[in-house]
């Protein structure tokens, strides 16, 4: 068991300040298990997104790591030491709430001042961390104003305010951006991310945003179900995603189900239900043989008249376009295999060409994608 | 378009006039009665003259003043405990889940919805029961037993007024966001920091509210506090109604203006306490939007509502 101070006290190896361990966690409300064995190490000063649809347990792993929930099982290690059972209050973490939670009776700067105060910090140090942590967010000419008189923009920044100044080891994001509109949420994803490199401290980013997760993200676990489906680099969630789930979760995605034919060095060769054979397509979480299901990006189809000449490093076959539609910088095409299951390619419209050419829906088609662009999936 | 207009207008009229005669009818005898406890006259209701004389003799009237004390100190003391009772029960309530907790909810309401003389019958039964019992235990005599008197009068008075100020409260704790303890806990504060500092400020006016209630209820009772209050506890309404069964004098219409002043005055504060706490923190805003706006990266014009959501 840990010692009473072992989220508060000194960290025992500095180069650990900062990480954040789960070991075989999980938590149970009832009868639905809502994080199962999930096993996750943060690495210091890292920026980490939780990403998966409500229900995934996301939240729930990060009121662990808050210490808002107990696991059942496993342990929570922060900055190497075990917190599993150390209240909320004695850790050295911070949260900023999807609500904000701002304490409405106090003011801008009272908010910010409450952690210090806590901790019985002296008058001078709280008001100049104060000043700082509201600099940080560009928000000092407001340190006077009750929260109520703020706008949604202002409040999450007050949150951040809050939860940074008082320097914890692990700053725990959940979903912060999801009640701002558009174009603020774009603002504010790139204020995070320079906050990020400016404070030098592990972000934890919950959200069910994709696009959110990728471009501020580090790394990625999607989760589902209570289980971590993936863990990698924005680029490796989005290229090679390991299982069916996260590869339908993340972007647009061509889903195809075949049937395993063979594998030869890493690279697989299989058949569609209108027995089309294709090869050199990429194993990625695919373990099993037979029943497989095939990968490949919208943007990496392509689509060509039946009569033109087969493009180099493709596997072509035939279908019929059914549908163009044009959406401002893209159009996408919709062609449909002769079993009935259908292909989205999309193209960037470029100046002057139509990207799909004289293409016309109801025409018959080649389609296929570059090799090595699709991956083949478990089912 | 003008029938819509003319049936508004029709309607309007209707509505008011009602309004009007539902007002008279609440308010003209109260109007009645404090004109005339400045009524020179001691009998009849004919004006002659305009006096002050019965409030001094009010002023003069031990027996009024000893109730008054006597209501007085019940009043606040009876506030007191059922404040801070009213509260604690209503943040059990709100913040704890525990077996029989629905029930627990609908029993703490009971003495708002019962009627008076039924809570006034039964604590009478309950307190002759416990008061007997009481004595045989302690060995009393019928010349130095334990009564009926101003400790029954407290402890009934607490009852009810505990039930009124934890459904006040209760209002505001619904209100606020769950997830403000849980930031004041991650921002290091224990349970007992939370509570002073995060929790209690923000149902602050709910609280006062209960507390300006409760003691306008425990000054203004008649029904309850008649079965318990026993010889000598006579309370001020009792004491009023003790002496309109000899005569109707000036000078129970004069101590009657008193109370009415006087329950007016608090029941008005309690709304106005609930009232300016939020518009206090709002009315900055008003002169900042006019003038030039601070200068900001980021501006969001149209403030978010916050999503009262628990995550997953």
């Amino acid at each position: 068991m840990s010692s009473p101070t072992a989220g508060g006290g000194p960290v025992r190896d500095p180069a650990q300040r900062g990480a954040v361990s789960l070991r075989g966690v999980t938590k149970r409300f009832g009868d639905t298990t809502a994080v199962d064995q999930v096993d996750l190490d943060v690495r210091p000063r890292e920026f980490i997104s939780l990403l998966g649809p409500s229900g995934c347990g996301k939240t729930t792993t990060l009121r662990m790591v808050s210490g808002f929930e107990r696991p059942d099982e496993g342990r929570v290690i922060i900055s190497g030491a075990d917190t599993t059972d150390v209240p909320p209050h004695r850790r050295r973490v911070n949260t900023v709430f999807q609500s904000y939670a701002l304490f409405e009776h106090m003011r801008v700067a009272e908010n910010v001042a409450f952690g210090l105060k806590v901790k019985r910090q002296d008058r001078e140090t709280i008001s100049t961390k104060v000043a700082q942590a509201l600099d940080l967010v560009r928000l000092g000419e407001l340190a006077e104003r009750y929260p109520a008189q703020l706008s949604g923009g202002q409040r999450q920044r007050v949150a951040l305010a809050r939860a940074v100044v008082n320097q914890p080891e692990v700053l725990l994001l959940d979903e912060p951006l999801s009640a701002l509109d558009l174009k603020l949420r774009q603002a504010m994803r790139h204020e995070l991310g320079r906050l990020h490199t400016e404070l030098g401290m592990t972000f934890i980013f919950v959200t069910h945003d994709q696009q959110e997760a990728i471009t501020m993200s580090d790394r990625i676990a999607v989760m589902d179900q209570g289980r971590i489906h993936q863990l990698g680099t924005p680029t490796e969630i989005y290229e090679r995603p390991a299982s069916r789930f996260v590869a339908d979760f993340i972007g647009e995605t061509n889903l195809l189900d075949v049937t395993l034919v063979g594998t030869e060095e890493g690279a697989a060769t299989v058949r569609t239900p209108s027995g089309e054979v294709i090869g050199r397509v990429q194993v990625e979480g695919a373990r099993t043989g037979g029943e497989c299901v095939l990968a490949v990006r919208p943007q990496r189809v392509v689509v060509v008249a039946e009569v033109a000449p087969e493009p180099q490093d493709c596997t072509l076959f035939g279908g019929v376009l059914v549908d163009l539609l044009f959406l401002g910088d893209a159009t996408r095409a919709t062609v449909r295999l002769p079993d009935g299951s259908e292909l989205v390619a999309v193209r960037h419209n470029e100046a002057g060409t139509h990207p799909f050419g004289m293409l016309r829906p109801g025409d018959r088609v080649k389609v296929g994608w570059l090799h090595e662009a699709a991956c083949l999936l478990d089912r | 378009m003008r029938t819509i207009a003319r049936s508004q207008r029709r309607a309007a009229v209707a509505l008011g006039g009602s309004s009007a005669l539902v007002y008279a009818f609440f308010y003209l005898p109260v109007i009645v009665l404090i004109v005339f406890s400045f009524n020179k006259a001691r009998t009849g209701g004919a004006w002659t003259g305009f006096t002050t004389n019965w409030y001094s003799l009010l002023a003069q009237n031990d027996q009024i003043k000893t109730a008054t004390v006597n209501s007085v100190v019940v009043a606040i003391i009876a506030t007191s405990v059922a404040t801070v009772l009213g509260t604690m029960i209503s943040l059990a309530l709100d913040r704890h889940t525990f077996r029989g907790r629905k029930a627990a909810q609908q029993v703490v309401y009971l003495p708002v919805i019962a009627p008076e003389i039924v809570t006034g019958v039964s604590l009478l039964a309950f307190f002759s029961l416990a008061l007997g019992r009481l004595n045989d235990i302690l060995g009393r005599g019928a010349e130095d037993a334990i009564r009926l008197g101003r400790p029954t009068v407290i402890l009934t008075h607490i009852a009810f007024c505990t039930a009124f100020v934890a459904l006040v409260v209760r209002a505001s704790l619904r209100t606020l966001d769950p997830a403000i303890e849980e930031a004041a806990a991650d921002l290091g504060a224990g349970a007992w920091t939370t509570f002073r500092r995060v929790t209690l400020p923000s149902i602050m006016p709910g609280v006062l509210g209960g507390a300006l209630l409760s003691f306008t209820l425990s000054l203004d009772n008649f029904v309850i506090t008649f079965y318990v209050a026993g010889p000598g506890a006579t309370t001020l309404p009792i004491e009023v109604y003790g002496q309109l069964r000899r005569a109707i004098s000036p000078e129970v219409n004069a101590v009657s203006t008193l109370i009415f002043a006087a329950s007016s005055l608090l029941l008005l504060s309690a709304l106005g306490v609930q009232a300016g706490v939020a518009r206090r923190r709002l009315q900055q805003v008003r002169p900042a939007k006019q003038g030039p706006e601070p200068n900001q990266p980021i501006t969001d014009p149209n403030p978010t509502p916050i999503p009262q959501r628990r995550g997953q």
